[in-house]
């Protein structure tokens, strides 16, 4: 790289010479971006391209009474305009976004553009194809609707109640879905409580921004009835069936390709109707059509997420022990659920995982999912985290000011002791090889956590108000097939796969199912195969992203890829290992296992005395393959596939601290520094790991302290632009320190578990109780995100 | 509808003349990535918010956004290919990818335009001084202690090295 030595260089005592397995090595894909060399899919132009641009409803509810397309046919450089009842008769069918394990789950179908009705503002209504974007543009402006608009429900709160417009007729109300968990005795445990905490706890509905909009290519070959893609995604085999499904081609002749992504965080894992129907268009035209999503369009049809009001409430005795838990979700989905994912996940996990640190036996939760006139909501990064952490940490906290203990203290007394594992938790969900009390105790370290409560005290003497805010957690990733993706019904995998290949000159082609958004997965999964085949990381060349190229996979979704996905190149490394020792065994005359596969290099196991380069088994086995006898057939290429086996996910744990000053003349919130100790397993690359948990935290501070999509009453988003929708800048965030306790996972050989959505999970948590540590002596709190300065402001009496 | 409105504009981009004929309405991006296919400066917002699209033009940085590709007429552009190209930030470019201060990549180039100028100041900046002129360039990714790093780790770097005893080459 640089030609510095560093320390990210050096191998740790317990690596054999050839692991790469720990160590922090720089990614190929930056070297190619910060030379403004990426290949982004918008990057990407093809020979007599055509774009296409969306005329989108401008209510939140509205029949179409009419559309006259005649004058944007007529216009400059138009090849066709196509209304949302042209668009559907080409479908096969409409969408429905349901998983057969929710049975009580509903859905109204749903086609790539709005046909007799529009449900927000922002749905796709009319598709303009031209020469140039700004030709299809100028064209939509010619297409007149006559729309009748319709009265809305935006509230969720009364979206079932008397009166209320409901969405989907057929539906009978706006229910979405309805699940309630009720463990032990909650109503006795309440009964008999020292103590009970109870608050409501408003979470804004907010969207991924990811820097790149949403973008597709499409280029139909009618000559081979094949249709190409080339889109910014996380999951090209879901969009290959969703698009093959949808148009009526059979998924193998649909190729998708993502090129480097910019930026995702779960927003580019589900069906977008504009996508679908621009691969439609080609389809019509035979020509290559190209959207791009402009930012309004992005705020205005990407999924949104975390709409949720909590009424919650928890017992504890007077010692602070935890005795039960007791809340009540609300969740805003949108206009349809989102297919094939569902728009009910955030809800339920919210159930899963709330309080989930803790050791309490009494627990009921209920989620109630109903639809409303806005943007579907599904699934985005840390699905649920950020809201059931918050209400369970924030509850905690309330009851340790109460009970006059310690923050830090009254979580070591609650939390699962590092010994407990495997176990339930309260809600259900199985908990193995975990940590809290080693993550307390480095953190407690890190943060120097006495020393900043001291100094907490004599700064409130002086009139300055510092607050200090803990947020333990629990954190689903890497999910199984038993959970939703499988038993669900979707065609979505939670199965991936690694095809590994020797070539003749030694080199290796690794092909997996996960995909790369810039978090650096293609590198984990070279430095994984390179430390279990035993040959240097430039013998590897990955292959991602490319259904034509790489074996069925289900992509890169909810901190999967590691987990996963590595352990599938890390099998399939281990299968072709072994055959080359086979193989190595045959031409040396010797038992496979006296040989070593090192640094590229057959060795003798015992010795390290080196017999044959690994390029020599390639060249024989492909082009001297007579050399062997006729009972060894080398195959040299081996595919190996993981899941998890009975368990819903892999769950990691871990706690966040936020040190934040409160202004509390202007409610300014200054973000003084954060801290994470969590426990991922086994580290890959401890500084992609670190970087993906520091992203991940200002992912989730944005929610906390920002992000808002705001809808009027009638359903009108009035913040669809970057200049009023604020995402988190540099001088807002505070520098973050990151460290690790390593329980690797007994799922799997390599032991990691996901990282990238667990920093998104409990920054918001930690920050919300900074602030109201910040509060106290004002006996003041916040209770809904975003926090923002009039929020303050007004939890101090002040407006 | 009339036919689009168009004007010649001559400028130099990336130490190279050019002259082409551009919609009036395009603004200074587009020209750059589909007339002249310099991919690398993205589009985030066309708001003028995000600074993805940053460029320099007459040696400041701009949004790309927010100028019109006639308004590049007689002026010297300078673009994350031309800059990677003149090895003015090779090592603020390898210590981003040193210290992974992007992921994605996609603010990348608008990020090492800004650094650039910060860097071109000569001085030394506090972290927050960093973080305060960076915090026009959006960044999704990487939660910004990295870039903030990177560009402190060069900053440092080419301090030390023009108090080294033999001069420094260049001016950068």
């Amino acid at each position: 790289m640089t030609g510095t030595v560093t320390p990210k260089a050096r191998l740790t005592p317990h690596d054999r010479p050839h692991s790469y397995v720990g160590r922090s090595l720089s990614r190929a894909g930056a070297k190619r971006a910060v030379a403004g060399k990426g290949r982004y899919t918008d990057d990407i132009t093809l020979p007599r391209m055509l774009h296409a641009a969306f005329v989108r409803s401008p209510w939140a509810h509205a029949r179409i009474k009419g559309i006259d397309i005649a004058a944007a046919r007529k216009a400059p450089g138009v090849r066709v305009v196509m209304t949302g009842a042209e668009v559907a008769k080409l479908c096969t069918g409409p969408w429905v976004g349901t998983l057969t394990c929710f049975p009580t789950m509903k859905s109204a179908p749903q086609f790539p553009l709005a046909v007799e009705r529009a449900c927000w503002h922002g749905e796709p209504v009319v598709m303009v194809i031209a020469d140039t974007r700004a030709l299809a543009e100028d064209a939509a402006e010619l297409v007149e609707i006559i729309y009748e608009e319709l009265p809305v429900t935006v509230d969720k709160t009364t979206a079932l109640g008397p009166g209320a417009v409901v969405l989907h007729p057929e539906l009978g109300d706006n229910l979405a879905f309805e699940k309630t968990i009720d463990i032990g005795n909650v109503d006795q445990a309440f009964e008999s409580a020292d103590l009970i905490v109870e608050e409501t706890y408003d979470f804004a509905r907010h969207t991924a921004v990811s820097l790149e909009p949403r973008v597709l290519l499409a280029d139909w070959d009618a000559a081979s009835e094949r249709l190409q893609i080339w889109t910014s995604s996380q999951t090209p085999h879901m969009i290959q069936h969703v698009i093959a499904n949808t148009l009526g081609i059979p998924d193998h002749n649909v190729r998708v390709v993502a090129p480097d992504v910019g930026g995702s965080f779960g927003l580019k894992i589900h069906t977008y109707g504009d996508e679908i129907a621009t691969a439609l268009a080609a389809k019509v035209l035979g020509r290559p059509v190209k959207f791009v999503a402009d930012r309004l369009e992005s705020f205005g049809s990407d999924i949104h997420a975390r709409e949720n009001l909590i009424k919650a409430r928890m017992a504890f005795t007077k010692a602070g022990d935890i005795t039960a838990v007791d809340f009540d979700v609300v969740a805003g989905a949108g206009a349809y659920s989102q297919y094939p994912r569902t728009s009910v996940f955030e809800a339920n996990q919210i159930l899963n995982i709330t309080a989930g640190p803790y050791k309490h036996k009494h627990y009921r939760a209920k989620a109630t999912v109903v639809y409303l006139n806005k943007v579907p909501s599904s699934q985005y990064r840390a699905v649920g985290h950020p809201i059931g952490i918050t209400v369970g940490e924030s509850l905690l906290d309330l009851a340790a000011t109460k009970l006059g203990i310690d923050p830090l203290e009254i979580r070591r007394r609650n939390a699962f002791p590092d010994a407990a594992f495997p176990t339930k938790t309260a809600s259900g969900v199985k908990l193995a090889d975990m940590s809290f009390t080693r993550c307390f105790d480095v953190l407690e370290k890190s943060i120097g956590y006495r020393a900043l409560r001291a100094d907490q005290a004599a700064l409130r003497k002086q009139g300055v108000y510092r607050g200090i805010g803990l947020a333990a957690f629990i954190k689903g990733t890497a999910p199984g097939p038993n959970g939703y993706y499988g038993v669900g019904g979707a065609p979505i995998s939670a199965q991936d796969a690694c095809t590994i290949k020797l070539e003749p000159n030694g080199g290796i082609i690794c092909a997996v199912g996960v995909t790369d958004q810039g978090q650096g997965v293609n590198d984990v999964m070279q430095q994984i195969a390179a430390s279990a085949l035993g040959v240097e990381m430039a013998a590897i060349r990955i292959i991602s992203g490319d259904t034509d190229a790489t074996p069925y996979g289900g992509g890169t979704y909810a901190s999967r890829a590691t987990a996963i996905g590595g352990e599938a190149v890390h099998q399939a490394a281990r299968a072709l290992r072994a055959e080359v020792l086979e193989l190595a065994g045959v031409l040396l005359q010797a038992k496979p296992e006296t040989l070593d596969l090192i640094s590229g290099k057959i060795v003798d196991a015992a010795t390290g005395m080196e017999r044959l380069p690994l390029r020599e088994i390639g060249r024989i086995a492909h082009f001297q393959v007579g050399q062997f006898p006729n009972t060894v057939h080398p195959q040299l290429s081996h595919t190996r596939r993981f899941r998890l086996l009975d368990d819903l996910y892999i769950f990691t744990n871990g706690i966040q601290a936020a040190h934040v000053e409160v202004d509390m003349e202007t409610g300014f919130i200054k973000h003084l520094k954060h801290w994470v100790v969590e426990d991922c397993g086994r580290v890959i690359n401890p500084q992609l790991a670190d970087e993906q948990v520091r992203g991940g935290c200002v992912q989730g501070l944005g929610g906390a302290l920002y992000e808002h999509c705001v809808y009027d009453e009638n359903g009108q988003l009035i913040n669809g632009t970057m200049a009023d929708y604020l995402t988190p800048m540099s001088t807002e965030m505070p520098d973050i320190v990151v460290e690790h306790v390593v329980t690797p996972t007994s799922a799997s050989e390599l032991g990691a578990k996901g990282v990238g959505e667990s920093g998104t999970g409990a920054a918001p948590a930690a920050l919300m109780n900074a602030v109201n540590d910040a509060l106290l002596p004002f006996e003041a709190r916040v209770t809904a995100q975003p926090i923002t300065p009039e929020s303050i402001l007004i939890a101090l009496g002040r407006v | 509808m009339k036919t689009e409105e168009t004007q010649e504009i001559t400028c130099k981009v990336n130490g190279e003349r050019i002259t082409r004929l551009v919609p009036v309405r395009q603004h200074l991006v587009d020209f750059l990535r589909m007339d002249l296919q310099l991919t690398g400066s993205h589009i985030g917002c066309e708001h003028g918010v995000c600074g993805a699209c940053s460029v320099r033009v007459d040696g400041k940085v701009v949004r790309g956004c927010l100028m019109l590709a006639v308004q590049a007429d007689g002026q010297n552009i300078v673009t994350i290919e031309g800059l990677t190209d003149s090895g003015e930030v090779a090592d603020l470019q390898a210590e981003f990818v040193e210290r992974n201060a992007l992921q994605c990549g996609y603010c990348t180039p608008g990020q090492l335009m800004t650094a650039a100028e910060l860097l071109a100041e000569g001085e030394i900046s506090t972290r927050e001084e960093i973080r305060t002129f960076m915090s026009g360039n959006y960044c999704r990714c990487t939660g910004y202690h990295a870039i903030v790093d990177a560009i402190e780790t060069t900053m440092k770097r080419r301090e030390e090295a023009s108090r080294a005893p033999r001069p420094a080459k260049g001016k950068a």
